[in-house]
């Protein structure tokens, strides 16, 4: 019986480093998202750029873009920002979704840092992000011509990010009947 | 050519690590007092190369050597000369260097400061440490060398992450360093005497020192953590259960209770396979904090290193160091001497509570810290857990080890009397009720749970207070007698004593910060006023500053209240080298509290977001962690006394706890 108790404590060790050994494959950042080749859940949100359209779903131009979630209070986003602007100078239509942020304070942000965005809607309330399964912000959704979500970055995009995963998936995407 | 010297003198102090690791303890097991011999020679030069090669980094960093590739990551030109220094250890490879450099350190302490004791436990002590050193040199060479060259040369470097470019940032990673690896002496101690299947009195004796000392620095390393957070990160929030604050408060608790047990072991020769087993444990928490949290198992904002390859060699050297040293337990433990008994009410008694709280309460934060990972493993979940949780483990748990902090110091060992106990802490107990009782009438009955903090930092501090009110007999005898009493003090009793009462201090401000804080957000533009606690906040000007590697947009303000006025300046920063923003909150000190202003960025109307809040009796939280430390300090020197003595009257009889009621 004794022994056992001394036991014990090697017992649980071996159980924790197993625990970390099956979590040192998986990568924490990445979320599953369950919205993979399902079309984008309903939004219809008002504008950030004062007299602008907003943003809601189903504007399809008939090409793939990316739904870019962020907020003026989030610092990773303007970390991400540079690489959005450098993107949109290439020409990649990008959408925006202010999250959990007040209108204002959204377009401060845009006229501060500089506009990515084609269009850009307001989620005051993080209704729409709910919908998203937004956990966190920025998180960028890769919405192929139809509207169905084909893939989902959580975290800054760095420019290994669109070059090595989003631009090759993109790119496959733009073909795609 | 210095990255090379250090690449070689890296090389050279493994080599060393592996003969310190095998020699003496080949030495200790045939009683040969040359190959024992062996291992402090080996502890020492390995710390001679150690030093050679920390050097040569911080030369290469202070020289601006961009050929290395670490130096090209980690700093520029512009980045004044304390944060190249900084940069030194600011870099995963860097701080690896520095906790290599501090283990060193430790072991060639040993060797050189290890002379009262047992040969052979010195011997097997070293061989231990040579075994910690030569596991994480390899990791250091194998995979985060720190000397690596970079082809082409860059003009110029990158820049240390700004939110690290801070003053007490640069002191904090090797003070928190010292306090974890120090608990590698615990563990060596621990596993050298399982090895030797023998542990005694002289043991706690001689390894209580070193927990003390880790226990220090573990002590302060956190403080000037939560402080850094508390004036860096904007928001006044001074811990947030981030794994990597958690990681470093593992160790600290864990450490807390060895202390304990450690001190029954001396003086009781009781608890010893548990002190034993504290011992391993703590310095493993150490390694879980120091590596885990950057092996890509859990993320945080303190991740600076997130590659697969160094996770697995980390949790390789984790599961052979503390899963070898559990079995080792496991077969010695048993046929241990087990210790004296003791009655259900003694101090002894009391410090097994303690001991028993403590390790419950460190069970919450494992697992609060590693749910999200095990969850993701069983279930595929992404979770995270924040404090709502810790609240409602972790603090009962506390308040509960708070209520018998006060009486440990004042029971007998061996055993003593409910009814004598509870006489000894009427003044606690009735004052306690009293700070209850009055605060519940005027703050209302909805801050009930605040005044219940307050009641138990007024417990706790007094409680203090009555250890020495007890010794020297305050009531009992006439003036000049205590007096004499008094000055006959150990330093081991006021350092117990300061440690309590620092407690009851942090307990204070703790509850003061979370139950009365205020704040508000605002636009303000130049000479507007506003209304915070008792304070008229005028902000005077903005105007745009330059630093050395930075541009800042300031704000002056003028906070005057009851006390006169004051200046407090609080800035916006932009470093260009990394396109990073960090703020730089003015904070006006009192031991009221703090007034805490930040700035944002500017609006289109011309005005400032200003964020400010009234943070009462904050700055107790680290004044009473600071007194811990203190008394800790203080009960070293004690030590350092005591260990003298006793080795010029090599029998020291058991003396008894006077009893004085």
């Amino acid at each position: 019986m004794n022994r056992f108790i001394f036991l014990a404590p090697v017992g649980l060790f071996a159980a924790v480093v197993i625990a970390f050994a099956a979590g040192l494959g998986r990568d924490p950042t990445k979320l599953p998202s369950t919205l993979i080749d399902k079309p984008l859940p309903k939004f219809d949100l008002p504008a950030v750029r004062p007299g602008d359209v907003g943003l809601k779903s189903g504007d399809e131009t008939g090409e793939p873009r990316l739904l870019n979630v962020f907020a003026s209070w989030c610092v990773s986003c303007k970390i991400e920002h540079p690489v959005l602007l450098e993107l949109k100078a290439r020409g990649v239509p990008i959408d925006g979704l202010d999250w959990k942020d007040e209108a204002v304070d959204g377009a401060k942000y845009l006229a501060g840092q500089g506009d990515p965005y084609r269009l850009a809607g307001n989620d005051k309330s993080g209704r729409a992000g709910i919908d998203l399964g937004v956990a966190g912000v920025p998180e960028t959704f890769l919405v192929d011509r139809r509207g169905r979500v084909r893939y989902k970055h959580i975290g800054p995009i760095s420019p290994e990010d669109w070059s090595g995963t989003i631009k090759p998936l993109m790119d496959r995407l733009r073909v795609e009947g | 050519m210095t990255a090379e010297i250090g690449q070689f003198a890296l090389i050279l102090a493994l080599v060393l690590a592996a003969v310190q690791a095998l020699v003496p303890l080949a030495g200790a097991w045939r009683n040969d007092p040359v190959l024992m011999a062996v291992g402090r020679s080996a502890a020492l030069l390995q710390l001679l190369f150690v030093v050679v090669a920390f050097l040569g980094l911080m030369v290469c960093y202070l020289s601006n050597d961009f050929s290395v590739a670490l130096v090209a990551e980690h700093s520029n030109a512009s980045q004044p000369m304390i944060y190249r220094l900084g940069a030194t250890w600011g870099s995963h490879e860097g701080s690896m260097l520095l906790w290599v450099l501090i283990l060193a350190l430790y072991g060639a302490a040993v060797a050189l400061f290890g002379g009262a004791l047992r040969e052979s436990l010195q011997a097997r002590v070293l061989a231990v440490q040579g075994l910690i050193g030569a596991a994480f040199l390899g990791f250091l060479l194998f995979t985060s060398n720190p000397f690596t060259r970079l082809s082409p040369v860059p003009l110029d470097g990158a820049e240390l992450n700004p939110v690290l470019q801070d003053p007490g940032l640069v002191f904090h990673p090797p003070i928190l360093y010292a306090g974890y690896v120090g608990l590698s002496i615990a563990f060596s101690f621990g596993v050298a005497a399982l090895i030797e299947g023998r542990v005694d009195n002289s043991w706690a004796r001689w390894v209580r020192p070193w927990v003390l000392t880790a226990w220090i620095f573990l002590t302060i390393g956190i403080a000037m953590g939560s402080l850094w957070a508390y004036y860096t990160l904007g928001w006044g929030g001074w811990w947030f259960w981030d794994p990597v604050e958690n990681a470093s408060l593992m160790p600290w608790l864990l450490a807390t209770a060895l202390l304990h047990s450690s001190l029954v072991l001396e003086r009781r020769g009781a608890l010893v396979s548990w002190t034993i087993l504290l011992s391993i444990l703590a310095f493993s928490l150490s390694l879980v904090g120091t590596f885990l949290v950057r092996s890509g198992v859990l993320t945080s904002v303190h991740a600076f290193a997130l590659d697969a390859r160094r996770g697995v060699y980390i949790l390789g050297i984790i599961a052979a160091l503390t899963g070898s040293s559990l079995a080792l337990f496991a077969w010695r433990a048993p046929v241990l001497k087990t210790g004296a008994l003791f009655k259900a009410l003694s101090r002894e008694y009391a410090i097994t509570i303690n001991n028993l709280l403590i390790v419950v309460a460190t069970a919450t934060v494992f697992l609060g810290t590693f749910y999200p990972v095990f969850m993701d493993v069983l279930h595929g979940d992404k979770i995270s857990i924040g404090p709502p949780y810790y609240n409602l483990t972790f603090v009962p748990i506390f308040m509960l080890l708070f209520v018998l902090v006060t009486f440990g110091p004042v029971m007998n060992w061996k055993r003593d009397e409910m009814r004598l106990l509870l006489a000894r802490v009427r003044w606690p107990a009735g004052l306690a009720l009293v700070a209850l009782v009055v605060g519940a009438a005027v703050f209302g009955f909805k801050h009930v749970f605040a005044c219940a903090g307050l009641a138990l930092g007024v417990w706790l501090i007094v409680g203090a207070l009555v250890v020495f009110a007890r010794r020297w007999r305050i009531g009992q005898l006439p003036a000049a007698e205590s007096f004499s009493l008094a000055r006959a003090t150990p330093l081991a009793v006021w350092g117990l004593v300061i440690a309590h009462a620092g407690l009851g201090i942090t307990t204070v401000g703790i509850t003061c910060v979370s139950a009365w804080q205020t704040n508000k957000v605002l636009s303000m533009s130049p000479g507007q006023n506003v209304k915070l606690a008792g304070n008229t906040i005028t902000m005077t000007a903005v105007r745009p500053v330059m630093g050395p590697n930075y541009e800042a947009n300031r704000a002056e303000f003028d906070v005057s209240g009851p006390f006169g006025h004051r200046a407090l300046v609080s800035e916006r920063r932009l470093y260009p080298a990394s396109q990073t923003t960090t703020t730089d909150a003015g904070i006006g000190v009192g031991i009221l509290g703090n007034v805490y202003i930040s700035v944002a960025d500017p609006n289109p109307d011309g005005g400032l977001t200003v964020r400010m809040w009234n943070h009462p009796f904050v700055d107790w939280i680290w004044a009473g962690a600071l007194l811990m430390a203190f008394g800790g300090a203080v009960s070293l020197a004690d030590r350092g006394v005591r260990v003298a003595r006793i080795e010029r009257v090599p029998v020291r009889p058991m003396m008894a706890e006077p009893v004085t009621s």
